[in-house]
């Protein structure tokens, strides 16, 4: 059994955890608001080589959804590691 | 002999379509009769057993509904790429649910939203607010669905649409009182493998048929085989010379795309019928990696989707337009009966006129607009798209199983979380802290028969706006939950004063502005004449249903101003905060 974590390591979890939010949420905006609705006829200029796709239309009705999943796919990962982290090996939380 | 009879009436479509549905049903009550619920625990939340993958499932089937397999990709054909709305709306709502919600709920652990906000706020008040706001959101869309159920079985089995709702409430009412949630999540994932085959195997099929790529993701931005071109190019070429305008441009606003996609995200994020189902899973990080699979799963119909709205208009475009009507295919006929095709041979030229009548035509002449002679309902590209494609019979029976699936799983998710909402949060929470567990249990299997039976009472007698009572539930649920649950996790000084205040401000304006622009009869009783629901009378040309987005900034600003302007929350509320920021074990805890 691993000790009951400091409060300073506890604010350390926290601050990391929202670092992690801000990162993953400025890309979820900018790709979804950005490159599917704001950019996308500027972005629709250019035409995703071999395919009648073209990049903004793409963004809009296809590449956001993919982004979404990676970018839930990766806060999984991360807080899976930063909860070992804090409780030392195991981040079994019930 | 009267079985023979019926069963010689019947076309081989519909042989297939009864056959399917048949076996899905009986699926579904076996399913609910092996995982019946023996306690509220299991009757509210499955006792947190239900393991990620199979939550994830569950969740999809739960959040797709009836709009989301039988209308979107028919309203993606007609708008174009303003479909994005829709597709990144609905999807991009779980990046926060999975981010920001889900796993801080589920560690809180309680059965329901309004706990959380009840406890989080120390007010009954709030878990009132909370509990009528849940209530009223559900039951909005729980109407369009038992719609949904009867709309399918008038078109496929012939049945009368009346009986259909009564059939699916029926259903419903089994295994929705017996398994409780239990029961849901478990008949939800069969629905979802149901609805998920149903919607990818007329969509591959389409695909190798026109572009010969099998995968319709990939498909829509290939080569259509029939003529050489890009497929997306072709269709933009036939549509801009029918006067429906370039399909892969935008029409409408900018700002009003971006807050209609905002309102929706948020809407999904706040729904309580989606957060309730992160409450079911074993452990903490169960939540998030739920929330991973919810998303795949949902993905591989949001994705395919627009590829079949561009395979099905373009197929039409093909067959229909400019075509004598006396060689329509046996199709054409078949759904004019129902009355979701019309033809009107204006010039009595014997020739099906096709053209621009759409939004993204602004300069169209209203001469043209008088030539058009077809209507054609959205519902029939995704329902009809395999009979145009000439796909086999069981193909289209299957696609009937699969609406019905969409939902009544949706429907089973909605009525649990009103029952819920009446059994726990207002009789046990309310009004009898008393209550025993059994008798809890009663109250709750009561109260969802009576929410099956109101909601099969509006399927039957739908209110007159559905649509319009659809974008309110995103709306509301935008504009009053969303931001209550945010701020308790993550900001420990929001009060019940601001929140409170936050949360009636943003949903009233929001349900002003939507009353205002959608129910001008309503409106005109009371003496007050509304303005034509048009871009030009919006508020900064943002329509009713992006309304919610200016609700929900209305709301954080209000909830930040006045919890800052009055005492903080009391330290045992700062402490509650903490439990849900920090895994247990690390305040020495077991679950």
């Amino acid at each position: 059994m691993s000790n009951t974590p400091s409060p300073e390591a506890r604010a350390r979890y926290w601050r990391k955890n929202l670092c992690w939010l801000g990162g993953l949420l400025s890309v979820w905006f900018i790709v979804s608001y950005g490159c599917g609705i704001l950019f996308v006829d500027q972005l629709d200029k250019i035409r995703i080589p071999g395919t009648g796709f073209k990049l903004g239309f793409w963004f809009a009705q296809q590449g956001s959804i993919y982004v979404f999943l990676c970018l839930i796919a990766i806060y999984v990962l991360v807080m899976n590691r930063l909860d070992r982290e804090l409780l030392g090996g195991e981040g079994d939380d019930a | 002999m009267l079985d023979n009879m019926f069963l010689a009436q019947m076309d081989p479509v519909q042989g297939w379509t009864l056959g399917i549905a048949l076996v899905t049903f009986t699926v579904y009550i076996g399913i609910a009769i092996w995982a019946k619920a023996k306690s509220t625990k299991e009757f509210y939340i499955a006792g947190k057993g239900v393991p990620s993958l199979a939550n994830g499932m569950a969740t999809a089937a739960d959040w797709m509904s009836a709009a989301s397999f039988i209308s979107m990709a028919g309203i993606i054909s007609v708008v174009g790429r303003d479909g994005s709305m829709y597709l990144m709306g609905w999807t991009g709502g779980y990046v926060l649910l999975a981010l920001l919600l889900a796993p801080y709920l589920r560690r809180f652990g309680k059965y329901t939203v309004p706990d959380f906000i009840g406890d989080r706020y120390y007010s009954s008040s709030a878990r009132i607010v909370a509990v009528v706001c849940a209530i009223f959101v559900s039951f909005t869309y729980v109407c369009g669905q038992m719609q949904g159920v009867g709309i399918v079985f008038s078109r496929f089995l012939k049945v009368d649409q009346d009986h259909g709702v009564m059939i699916g409430m029926g259903l419903v009412f089994f295994y929705a009182v017996m398994g409780g949630m239990k029961g849901i999540t478990y008949t939800q994932v069969a629905q979802y493998c149901v609805l998920i085959f149903a919607f990818t195997v007329p969509a591959i099929f389409i695909a190798i048929q026109m572009t010969g790529n099998p995968i319709p993701q990939f498909g829509f931005g290939a080569e259509h085989q029939a003529s050489g071109e890009f497929l997306l190019d072709r269709l933009d070429g036939i549509s801009r010379e029918l006067g429906f305008g370039a399909y892969t441009e935008g029409s409408k606003g900018t700002l009003d795309l971006f807050c209609i996609t905002a309102a929706l995200m948020l809407g999904t994020a706040g729904l309580p019928h989606v957060i309730v189902r992160f409450y079911t899973v074993k452990k903490v990080k169960d939540a998030r990696s739920s929330a991973l699979w919810a998303l795949f799963f949902i993905a591989i119909l949001y994705t395919a989707a627009p590829a079949v709205a561009v395979f099905a208009r373009t197929n039409l475009l093909d067959t229909v337009a400019g075509k004598k009507y006396s060689e329509m295919p046996p199709w054409f006929k078949n759904w004019e009966e129902t009355g979701l095709l019309k033809f009107e041979d204006k010039n009595k030229d014997g020739v099906i006129q096709y053209t621009g009548k759409t939004e993204k035509n602004k300069d169209r002449k209203p001469a043209d607009l008088a030539m058009n002679e077809l209507t054609v309902n959205r519902d029939i590209m995704v329902l009809a798209n395999p009979e145009i494609a000439n796909l086999p019979n069981w193909v289209v029976g299957l696609v009937a199983a699969g609406g019905l699936a969409a939902a009544l799983s949706t429907a089973a998710g909605l009525l649990l979380v009103i029952s819920t909402a009446v059994a726990h949060d207002l009789v046990k929470k309310t009004f009898n802290p008393k209550l025993s567990e059994k008798k809890e249990l009663l109250v709750a299997r009561i109260a969802a028969g009576g929410a099956v039976m109101v909601a099969g009472y509006f399927g039957i007698h739908p209110p007159d706006y559905v649509a319009a009572v659809v974008a309110f539930a995103f709306g509301l649920a935008a504009s009053s939950f969303f931001p209550a649950i945010i701020l308790g996790i993550f900001w420990k000084r929001a009060n019940i004063y601001g929140v409170i205040t936050g949360m009636v401000v943003g949903i009233g304006f929001t349900a002003a502005y939507i009353i205002y622009f959608k129910f001008g009869g309503l409106m005109a009783k009371i003496g007050i004449t509304s303005p034509a629901n048009e871009a030009d009378n919006w508020l900064f040309g943002i329509s009713p249903e992006g309304i919610g987005a200016i609700g929900m900034i209305i709301n954080f600003i209000l909830a930040i101003g006045i919890s800052l302007a009055t005492k903080p929350p009391p330290s045992e509320v700062q402490d509650l905060v903490d439990r849900v920021r920090f895994p247990r074990k690390a305040f020495k805890e077991e679950d």
